[in-house]
């Protein structure tokens, strides 16, 4: 009793601060003024070619000047046409990718999966993340030939890595007691994931779900540039041909229906919560 | 009805939750199991369904050994053993009409249960259950609707809609009030009465205990200290059971409002 009283008049009428994170003082400052030196000299190495920037402000001029004078109609059935196969290509893509990712996702988790199994899963999700789109639609477009068979099979296969990966971990986090009641009535495997887990992660898968038919749409406008199909095809074409007005109109029409589609999720996601 | 022979679980991190425990239940007899926190009550519940798998040691169900059964026997098994949790342990986002039916999955196929065609049979008997415990007319309410004494109750129907022979309750009064506490414990001693069920109660309120059941078994380091009556639990016994303390407020009958404070 008595050591600890002389211990706390010791701490009495001292200001207390947080530990620091990194405890030695030499190599927290160190760590800082490398971090700031590395930065100083990185900028350094930037080199602008100011003549060149100069150039290219007419140039970036007359693209942001086109979005004052959108033309829809010099290209409309283009457009129609493209702005249809993108629309297609990402609906077709996601519900197959969905279709695809849940098995994986609860393959992917833990808590539901035996380990070989969850090794599987997590190898398959770990070469769709390695991946890039643009990677998978060069090497789909050169097996495929051009067009949107090649974006479909890219979106879906990036779809499955992003949305068996979150999904999982949703599974992975929920409520476990929920879950072992239900297989404490003697339910089989299958009406164990109905009803103890699929409840608990419906919100979640929903709410991804949306967010990837947001993504896939305005990846489907980039994966037209390495000739995948889609709006981003036509897209690319109208820069070709340097018709900023056209490339003006489909970027607004990019940007409308994202937002549309962001709009269209914060609803649902607001009535399965 | 339920006989342990040398139950033990030891866990992973070296933990001996149980050490050869040996009981036996009567059929009828709703005994609560009384013991400090990490005692083992949970695990020996969780035990005898094989939720946690014991290490070694034998549970009989009547005749059935249950420590050896396969996948599909053990599942039929549990069809036998309603479960009452701590904290309700609803599915939260399914109707009270869904919890409750999700108490026959055992007995009904896949693609009935999923698509919630059960056989009229159980809707009847699930809703018969929810008026004897009036919430008959809460069944299409969500389960996160309700209260805590509701959601309890609905835990009790699901577990009877099962139509067990046991029923394991693993703290069914650890979130709720005095009153509701007292209410919870009489139902699922009444329904245990009238349905000649067996059960194992773990409880941390001595009081409440006593005040229900018909046998006392205290637990201390997954051994059994005491087994007796409710009325043979003395000073001394809850000493050896949960330490020195003194015990004299929690053996008196007690007033609703200081049955928390007993604790």
């Amino acid at each position: 009793m008595s050591a600890s009283t002389t211990e706390l008049e010791t701490l009495i009428g001292k200001p207390w601060k947080k530990p620091p994170f990194i405890k030695r003082p030499w190599l927290r400052w160190l760590l800082a003024l490398g971090f700031v030196a590395y930065l100083i000299a990185a900028f350094l190495t930037i080199e602008v070619n100011w003549s060149r920037v100069y150039e290219g402000l007419t140039r970036g001029k007359a693209f942001v000047l086109a979005f004052t004078s959108p033309d829809f109609t010099t290209r409309s059935s283009d457009i129609y046409d493209g702005m249809l196969e993108s629309i297609i290509m990402t609906v077709a893509a996601s519900v197959v990718g969905i279709g695809i990712s849940i098995p994986i996702a609860l393959g992917a988790a833990r808590n539901v999966a035996p380990l070989p199994i969850y090794l599987v899963c997590r190898g398959i999700i770990a070469v769709s993340r390695a991946l890039q789109e643009i990677i998978v639609a060069i090497l789909l477009v050169a097996i495929f030939g051009f067009g949107p068979l090649a974006g479909f099979l890219t979106l879906s296969f990036a779809t499955i890595g992003f949305l068996s990966k979150l999904l999982a971990e949703d599974i992975e986090s929920m409520d476990r007691v929920q879950a072992e009641a239900i297989k404490a009535s003697g339910a089989k495997w299958l009406q164990w994931i109905n009803y103890g887990v699929q409840p608990q992660v419906m919100p979640r898968l929903i709410g991804l779900s949306m967010y990837r038919l947001d993504i896939n749409f305005r990846e489907s406008a980039i994966l037209g540039l390495v000739g995948a199909g889609g709006i981003g095809a036509t897209l690319n074409t109208a820069f070709d041909r340097y018709e900023y007005d056209t490339a003006a109109a489909i970027l607004i029409l990019i940007i409308v229906i994202v937002m549309a589609l962001e709009y269209l999720s914060g609803i649902i996601r607001a009535r399965v919560q | 009805m339920l006989r342990l022979e040398k139950l033990v679980k030891t866990y992973k991190t070296g933990d001996q939750a149980l050490q050869a425990v040996d009981m036996e239940i009567p059929e009828g007899q709703v005994m609560a199991l009384i013991g400090p926190s990490g005692a083992g009550k949970s695990t020996l519940i969780r035990c005898i369904n094989r939720l946690v798998e014991p290490t070694s040691g034998n549970v009989y169900l009547g005749e059935t050994e249950l420590t050896g059964l396969s996948s599909g026997a053990l599942r039929r098994e549990r069809r036998r053993m309603g479960m009452i949790f701590q904290e309700y342990a609803l599915v939260e986002r399914l109707t009270v009409m869904e919890n409750v039916l999700s108490g026959r999955l055992g007995y009904v196929g896949f693609w009935r249960s999923f698509l919630r065609k059960y056989p009229q049979s159980d809707v009847d008997e699930a809703f018969r259950l929810l008026d004897r415990v009036d919430l008959a007319h809460m069944a299409d309410k969500r389960a996160d609707e309700l209260s805590g004494g509701q959601r309890q109750r609905v835990g009790i129907c699901r577990a009877l809609i099962q139509n067990p022979a046991l029923l394991l309750v693993d703290e069914p009064t650890a979130s709720l009030d005095p009153k509701t506490s007292r209410q919870i414990m009489r139902l699922i001693c009444e329904l245990c009465k009238e349905r000649g069920l067996a059960a194992i109660i773990n409880i941390h309120d001595v009081a409440l205990a006593q005040m229900f059941v018909q046998r006392v078994v205290g637990l201390r380091f997954g051994a059994i200290e005491f087994d007796g009556p409710p009325d043979a639990l003395t000073p001394d016994v809850l000493t050896t059971i949960y330490g020195e303390e003194d015990w004299e407020a929690t053996i008196e009958k007690v007033d609703d409002d200081d049955i928390e404070a007993a604790e």
